[in-house]
């Protein structure tokens, strides 16, 4: 019998062709009203940190180098008060075959398709995460198509989703180019059905437990290179993947506080889904535009639960404007030599920005760079930003008008991160786990405070305002 | 005439915009929802014409024909020139400059 493939149909049959497609019973770990068993399930279904280091080791990812920034924490420290400015520190993904962090998590979602049986892996990503999957599924004689989310209604496209592309058809994938818009989900839902591939998504606890590995190697490497911890690990979020793995693996090495800062930059303003906005925007990720709803809604994600899951693990949440992201690339460039993209030096200008207020024996790292080329480098980013009308000027970046402007520092202490309200976003999480229902069970209020890494007392009062009642 | 077998690209309205959903930003909603795509053509055809390819996963799919050896053009855009700026402001503050 032939499926139905309206659009309708299609969004109905979502949770059995998920369940077919990255082959885990989801129902296994609901638990109550709206919890479920996180750590089980990332326990069952997912590798330990051997087997990832294994996996990985063997299939070209990994290991990559951390390196001292000296001349960036000079710089800093230039512009700090006396006795501040912490070490800064970057652990160069970029040297993953594929060319950036998200090779972790496509070697462990390839493994485990290959494993399966499964003949080829399907993502939707505009990201680095098509040219890590495309890459890991080369390896594993896998069948790769990448779904991306490219061009507007003039067929303009993004020069950095351009380059994806070329590097995803390059490993040897199918590149399928959608206008904008959220229906890329019902195309792709309709791919996985007819292909019966592989989901390969960020947010199965495969794409997750594959940066596990990251987390853990930054505090190896920075034993052995300085004899202590880093005060802070500074980490672009988007899906929330990215800090949920990196903290992951970092607990699984110390006990000790590591403070656990995610940065985004800040698009503010932006309509993700605006076929206007789509090419007034300089970052396709890394921004406040995935940031905040993904942490505030984990689940909104493409498989049933996901396994990122950031409020569970942030200590703090910073912005940083378009215009100091491409300012601190060049600034990589220009006093250590090393060219990278700008999507993956969102942390970085945060970091500079962060280590003027931590001391100058503490130790910042920065867990990720990505690999740049054309249409995937700062100037190319910029000229195009240019050529769409975005003024570009030097001024104060905190000034900067997503889509409007982009503002370069015109002084090197004008580059501040700006922090988020963590209790806000804390709130606004709960209010989104619980608004379809009237009473909590004990389970549920439990999974609450796990899930927003706050005390009993935080959760109770959120309730009490939501008008909804609980048992302890 | 492009032959059978040329490496092509093809696009394709998956969703007219009175078919696209309801959660959709005005501009959005006003235009299609939109496809483009690769592979070996499966019959001699004409740019424009609808026609089936076979990509590079086996998938026979359906399309306008656009684009013959479609190529990757994208660059590193037309020369931004703040960017010696900001090696000038770094460079200046941490090793001094020329006149200092």
């Amino acid at each position: 019998m032939k499926n139905d493939n309206s659009y309708e149909a299609v969004i109905n049959r979502k949770n059995e062709i998920m369940k077919a497609a990255v082959g885990i019973d989801y129902d296994k770990y609901e638990i109550d009203n709206i919890s479920f068993d996180y750590e089980r399930l990332m326990k069952d279904t997912g590798y330990d940190l051997e087997q990832i280091k294994t996996i990985q080791y063997s299939h070209g990812v990994g290991q990559t180098p951390l390196k001292e920034l000296p001349n960036i924490t000079a710089l800093a420290r230039k512009v700090a008060p006396i006795g501040n400015g912490a070490r800064i520190f970057i652990k160069d993904e970029a040297q993953n075959d594929s060319g950036s962090f998200k090779a972790r998590r496509a070697s462990i979602a390839c493994f485990h398709a290959k494993k399966l049986g499964f003949k080829g892996v399907i993502a939707a990503t505009s990201g680095n995460y098509g040219a890590a999957v495309a890459s890991q599924a080369a390896k594993y004689g896998l069948k790769c198509i990448v779904v991306q989310e490219c061009y507007d209604s003039q067929g303009i496209g993004q020069p950095e989703i351009i380059e994806k592309a070329r590097a995803c058809e390059a490993y040897g994938a199918e590149v399928m180019q959608l206008s904008v818009g959220p229906e890329l989900f019902y195309t792709f839902l309709t791919l996985l059905e007819s292909t019966g591939y592989f989901n390969a998504s960020l947010y199965t606890p495969f794409g997750v437990s594959g940066i596990e590995s990251l987390g853990s190697e930054l505090i190896e490497d920075c034993l052995a290179m300085t004899g202590k911890l880093p005060a802070a690990v500074v980490i672009t979020n988007a899906g929330g993947g990215n800090l949920t793995g990196t903290a992951r693996g970092i607990k699984k090495l110390t006990n000790q506080k590591i403070n656990i800062i995610g940065a985004s930059v800040n698009l503010k303003g932006l309509h993700m889904a605006s076929d206007h906005d789509f090419n007034r925007k300089s970052f396709t990720t890394g921004h406040t535009g995935f940031g905040m709803p993904f942490m505030t809604n984990p689940d909104r994600s493409d498989v049933p639960r996901s396994a990122a899951r950031p409020l569970r693990y942030i200590d703090r949440y910073v912005t940083v404007n378009q215009g100091e992201v491409f300012f601190i690339t060049e600034t990589l460039v220009a006093l250590e030599g090393i060219e990278r993209g700008p999507a993956g030096n969102v942390a970085l200008a945060a970091a500079f920005s962060l280590a003027q207020e931590m001391k100058d024996d503490e130790i910042i790292i920065v867990q990720e760079t990505e690999y740049t080329s054309a249409g995937k480098h700062h100037q190319a980013q910029l000229a195009f930003a240019r050529s769409n009308g975005i003024d570009i000027y030097f001024g104060n970046p905190n000034e900067e008008v997503a889509g409007k402007s982009i503002i370069l520092p015109s002084r090197i202490g004008l580059i501040k991160a700006v922090d988020l309200d963590l209790v806000k976003i804390k709130q606004s999480a709960i209010k989104n786990h619980v608004k379809n229902w009237q009473k909590l069970t004990a389970n549920d209020f439990a999974f609450l405070i796990a899930e927003t890494n706050s005390t009993p007392d935080f959760v109770r009062q959120t309730l009490r305002e939501q008008n909804v009642g609980w048992e302890e | 005439m492009i032959l059978k077998n040329s490496w092509v690209q093809i696009h394709k309205i998956l969703l007219l915009p009175e078919e696209r959903t309801g959660s959709l930003p005005p501009d959005t909603k006003k235009v299609p929802f939109e496809m483009w795509d690769k592979g070996f053509l499966m019959n001699d055809a004409k740019m424009g014409d609808v026609v089936k390819i076979i990509t590079i996963t086996g998938r026979i799919i359906e399309g306008t024909l656009i684009a013959v050896n479609p190529s990757y053009m994208h660059n590193y855009g037309t020369f931004i020139p703040e960017i010696l700026e900001i090696d000038k402001m770094v460079k200046t503050s941490l090793f001094g400059g020329d006149d200092q």
